[in-house]
């Protein structure tokens, strides 16, 4: 028998599902576009004064990316829960969360990757001081992977459920607070010119603790909740 | 399963058998608790002196410490029956680890409260981010997590068990975010405010304390039991012995 | 000032430890009811069903042994 090697069916995996998300690339925008509005409120609510939105911008755009990010998060398995697809990759021959893993990197690309990218331009609109900009991003870089492990896990916890948008955010947010913490710590410590690298650090840390453990604890959690 | 456990412990794993045990020792454990409470209140309320800093409204410390200790206790029972539930599949482990989350939920609710109650005279501030405080609060969202999971699910039994994994990872997550919100305190040089710190307490204080822990320790079990056995009769509602039941207390 | 009263007034704190020792006690007593109010819906919907069940049997008898 001539069975696909691993680095084979990684590879097929990503290419199906970035191929999925271009086909759609409407939901792509969707999370951007959610993230500009929200940005765009909060001088309309707290006033245009400079200052304060300058002290409050690196938590903002942190907040406004998590939130964005949970919004697409409820779709990360929902199509090939539908289409039976998710089934076949659990009977399928290879790690199940191997391939889980892949399809978290996946969404990574397509939702985080655009958020990421237009973080600076949100970032100005708060009028963040231009050599924060490099921290923030830093910081989004290694807090927003950590998110999408996370939520892959809990994602796959709620996949037997009907859908439920409220319930993965009540748990996800404490799930994700050390992750906000430091993040949001390094940004307000390079605004405050103190060194930065320790929080970075421990982000660090803890995406590679995650990338380690999570896809096993998403293809646990699979198995659960497929298990009828 | 090994030999080494013996078997009445089997025996108290099926349903109908832990569902009379747990009819038995129910009113005794709240007989106790009640007891042991009346006892702590008595203690805590009348002949405690006032402390010397903050007056009688120390008095809160009665139920708020008790309550908060309890939040941590049931989760960690929550967190071992899970783990029980998903490593050997025994429907009354996820029965207590489901059942525990509502008291649970309910002790810490009790802690917040009582808590803000407290820091409005001591420290002029319903709230502060402290860390104890913060963590306290992730803990509830974490039981509610756990309750609104379960719930999630048209199937109790994988309801269960998706809630199960849940709760396991919350074990896994509680000490991190103490950690971080300690970390994240310091950095905005918050209220480092510690009431009662390395302050020894005097024993007329102590021992309704330690009473009272007693106590809610005994209504946690009390509670428990009444939980699961209703919840029992609810999951095992097509067997003989529920059948049973039902029609014993429809003549009643 | 009696000593009831004294004790009452908590040295002035009295707006703040009654209401904590109310909040315990008020969703402590609820936790101890709720499940006693599951268990009577609960024995009911299965008394109802087993008297759907029977009459069921009685009308199509001889009743098949049920699984």
């Amino acid at each position: 028998m001539n069975r696909p090697g691993l680095a084979t069916a990684c590879v097929a995996m990503l290419r199906r599902d970035l191929t999925l998300a271009w086909r759609r690339r409407g939901d792509i925008a969707m999370p951007v576009l959610y993230a500009l509005i929200v940005t765009m409120l909060f001088p309309f609510a707290l006033g245009p004064e400079d200052t304060l939105l300058q002290r409050i911008a690196g938590g903002v755009v942190l907040v406004t990316v998590l939130l964005a990010m949970l919004l697409a998060l409820d779709a990360m398995f929902s199509s090939d829960i539908e289409d039976g697809s998710l089934e076949q990759l659990v009977l399928a021959p290879q790690p199940l969360a191997l391939m889980l893993g892949m399809k978290i990197l996946a969404h990574w690309l397509t939702t985080a990757l655009p958020l990421i990218v237009i973080a600076p331009l949100l970032a100005a609109m708060l009028h963040l001081p231009g050599a924060v900009i490099p921290v923030l991003l830093l910081a989004l870089l290694l807090a927003t992977p950590l998110l999408s492990l996370l939520g892959a896990v809990l994602v796959a916890l709620t996949a037997g459920t009907r859908r439920s948008g409220m319930l993965l955010a009540l748990m996800l947010l404490p799930l994700c607070v050390p992750a906000m913490i430091f993040a949001a710590g390094a940004v307000a410590a390079a605004q405050q010119g103190l060194p930065w690298l320790a929080p970075i650090a421990w982000l660090g840390a803890a995406v590679v603790l995650a990338v380690v453990l999570a896809p096993l604890a998403c293809a646990a959690a699979l198995r659960i909740a497929l298990d009828a | 399963m090994s030999s080494w456990i013996p078997l009445w412990l089997h025996k108290l794993g099926s349903p109908p058998t832990f569902y009379r045990f747990a009819g038995t020792l129910r009113p005794w454990a709240m007989l106790l608790a009640l007891l042991l409470g009346a006892v702590a209140l008595y203690g805590g309320l009348v002949l405690a002196p006032a402390d010397y800093q903050q007056g009688d409204a120390y008095r809160i410390i009665f139920i708020h410490v008790p309550s908060a200790e309890m939040s941590m206790f049931i989760y960690a029972v929550m967190g071992v029956a899970a783990f029980i539930a998903l490593v050997w599949r025994i429907k009354l482990a996820e029965v207590v680890a489901m059942e525990s989350a509502p008291i649970g939920a309910a002790f810490t609710f009790i802690t917040l409260i009582t808590g803000s109650l407290w820091g409005k005279p001591m420290w002029g501030t319903w709230w502060t981010w402290d860390a104890r405080l913060t963590s306290e609060l992730v803990l509830l969202f974490l039981f509610l997590g756990v309750i609104g999971l379960y719930h999630a699910f048209e199937d109790r039994r994988q309801g269960a068990r998706a809630a199960a994994f849940l709760a396991i990872i919350g074990i896994i997550n509680v000490p991190i975010v103490h950690f971080s919100v300690n970390w994240w305190n310091t950095l905005h040089q918050g209220s480092t405010i510690n009431i009662f710190g390395k302050s020894k307490m005097s024993w007329d204080m102590l021992w309704p304390l330690l009473t009272m822990m007693l106590a809610t320790k005994f209504y946690y079990a009390a509670s428990l039991f009444n939980r699961v056995r209703t919840d029992l009769l609810a999951l095992e509602g097509g067997k003989d012995w529920v059948r049973q039941i039902a029609e014993s207390e429809a003549r009643s | 000032m009696s000593a009831l009263q004294t004790f009452f007034a908590m040295g002035g704190y009295a707006a703040y430890v009654w209401p904590a020792y109310a909040v315990f006690f008020i969703v402590l007593i609820a936790d101890t009811i709720a499940p006693g109010v599951r268990r009577r819906r609960v024995l009911h919907e299965l008394r109802a069903r087993l008297a759907r069940q029977s009459l069921r049997q009685n009308r199509n008898s001889p009743a098949p042994p049920s699984p």
